[in-house]
């Protein structure tokens, strides 16, 4: 048996020649991509419960969205760029402040998205809208739209990269980086935008309330085996990738599976996917300082 | 004098309606090692912060060079007291070092042969460079210190402001990085600014003391300020100076106790 034999039984026939497959595989890539170097800031910052306040927010506006007709993700787009600007507004640049300040949004936010899915499911004889809303609908993009989001995912992620450095600089001492002339809140506002952009990307991959998944955990199970700011970022966006194409294949091969002809999520492999490869990080020992050599140079730290 | 690298005249700050200092005049020269000493909360931080250009001023002026504070001051590094980061974030010690050169800068860069060996140096200089590779947030205090310090000294900075960079650390280490920086300050013709709320590991290299107590400054030589009249003077209430083995304790009695009484009872304060 050669190796096309073998990616004949892992691949499953018309999975390269199918329209929604391409656009999944696409759209997922450069979400995912944008997510996890997101993440890995997100992670640095210590805002990951924002993170997943915003991805809470983004249900209410998908919800509120498809009631009105609208394409999901300018719902999830406008209510995360919105919450983010609230949470900022309200003090999310001091601790107690942004635990207050995410949890207050994220009650009111969850209340609404109750009502709107349930009028949603009132109004609609689509049964399946809430379920694409909670948990994705990758295999579903309108066409038309595949442009907005792989432009708000250049966005997002230039904005990430454009403020690397800064981030970086502020997340060892905001004080630091202020007296070298950096807008620090300027700074961490525009951040929080390009996060809220990232998990409404996210929502429409593997779903509002799982997108988190796709923020951490790739950009955590980098932070584990790696040491510096770019390779972690690499290492994120590589896992993300992996973790949503082979999502999206083991999903169109599932319609193979039982129950027969009932494909299983994408959501469920990608956030599975991830999580696995945070556990295995376990079984290794996380990377920390290598043990010193003595040398030549040692002497000199007596000094 | 206008050779002044860095001079106070008559600063005062209110915070909040509260008069956090006032009057203070200072000046710092170029390879001077001062020591800003004081109990916390006697405002060191605060003229820390005014230097930085992170606290505007009431009343008084800011002076770099004879001239006001430029917004953003190159010649001004800094070392804060304590880094805000977790063990997993993901700066090795040569990353932290290589922001002090353009870590306010947007956009990104490409490595640099030349930029390596200019950390190395940085490192090698503060006796760090075994731990290059090492994530920041896993070093000891001291460690992240001399990695705060090649971060600060990599911008080739004229004036060094450390925020108690002794707090907290084994004594060995306390003496390692106040012999660097005591080197920086000869060597490079750097002048150190350090605040600490004990003198006693600075004696050896203090060449000025900017003592802060209620708001106000006593600035001149150890000699001259650790006196029992200018230090009861700054505290407006009786203090003691007890000299023990070569170290300095500074005491004072609570009122309406007097000073013999106190300390018998061994109720005197050590500020």
């Amino acid at each position: 048996m050669n190796i096309v034999n073998i990616l004949r039984h892992i691949i499953e026939p018309g999975f390269f020649g199918s329209g929604p497959v391409h656009i999944a595989l696409a759209v997922g890539t450069v979400v995912a991509v944008t997510s996890a170097v997101t993440g890995v800031f997100t992670v640095t910052r210590g805002q990951s419960f924002a993170g997943h306040s915003l991805a809470d927010i983004a249900t209410t506006g998908g919800s509120g969205a498809f009631l009105v007709g609208l394409n999901q993700f300018w719902g999830y787009l406008a209510f995360g760029a919105g919450a983010a600007a609230f949470m900022e507004m309200i003090g999310i640049q001091r601790r107690r402040g942004r635990d207050v300040a995410t949890g207050v949004v994220l009650g009111a936010a969850l209340g609404l998205a109750a009502l709107f899915l349930y009028l949603g499911t009132q109004y609609s004889t689509t049964t399946g809208a809430s379920f694409t809303i909670l948990f994705g609908s990758i295999f579903v993009i309108t066409p038309s739209t595949v442009p907005a989001l792989i432009v708000s995912a250049l966005l997002a992620l230039g904005t990430v990269i454009a403020l690397a450095r800064v981030l970086l600089l502020s997340s060892l001492s905001p004080d630091l980086a202020a007296a070298r002339g950096v807008p620090v809140r300027a700074v961490g506002a525009a951040f929080l935008m390009a996060l809220a952009v990232s998990v409404a990307l996210s929502a429409v991959v593997i779903g509002a309330v799982l997108s988190t998944a796709l923020l951490i955990g790739p950009a955590a199970t980098a932070l584990r085996v790696t040491k510096g700011p770019v390779r972690a970022a690499a290492v994120a966006a590589g896992i993300g990738v992996a973790a949503t194409w082979l999502g999206i294949l083991l999903a169109y091969d599932s319609y193979y599976w039982p129950p027969a002809g009932r494909g299983w999520p994408v959501s469920f492999f990608v956030v599975t996917l991830v999580v696995g490869g945070y556990l295995v990080t376990y079984l290794r020992r996380p990377v920390t300082a290598a043990e010193p050599a003595p040398d030549a140079e040692h002497a000199c730290s007596a000094l | 004098m206008s050779a002044d690298l860095l001079r106070l005249e008559g600063v005062g700050v209110s915070l909040g309606g509260r008069e956090v200092l006032r009057d203070v005049s200072l000046t710092v020269h170029p390879g001077e090692f001062t020591g800003l000493i004081g109990p916390n909360g006697a405002g060191k931080t605060t003229l820390l912060r005014i230097i930085l250009g992170l606290q505007p001023v009431t009343r008084g002026a800011v002076l770099i060079d004879g001239a006001p504070r430029p917004p953003r001051d190159a010649s001004i590094g800094y070392v804060p007291q304590k880094l805000g980061i977790e063990p997993d974030t993901p700066l090795r010690v040569r990353d932290v070092v290589s922001l002090g050169l353009d870590g306010h800068k947007f956009g990104i860069r490409l490595p640099s042969r030349a930029r390596r060996e200019l950390v190395d140096d940085m490192l090698i200089a503060v006796g760090a460079r075994r731990y290059a590779d090492a994530r920041v947030g896993e070093l000891s205090g001291g460690e992240q210190q001399r990695v705060m310090i090649a971060h600060a000294l990599i911008g080739r900075p004229r004036l060094l402001l450390l925020d108690e960079p002794l707090a907290n650390l084994d004594i060995s280490s306390e003496q390692g990085i106040v012999s660097v920086l005591a080197r920086l300050a000869r060597a490079e013709g750097i002048a150190v600014l350090l605040s600490a709320h004990d003198m006693n590991p600075l004696m050896p290299v203090m060449d000025r003391i900017v003592y802060v107590a209620a708001g106000r400054v006593a600035v001149g030589t150890a000699d001259e300020v650790v006196q029992p009249e200018v230090l009861s003077g700054l505290y407006g209430q009786h203090v003691d100076v007890i000299r023990v083995h070569g170290r300095v304790l500074v005491v004072a009695a609570p009122e309406g106790i007097d000073a013999a009484e106190a300390a018998a009872e061994d109720v005197g304060v050590i500020l």
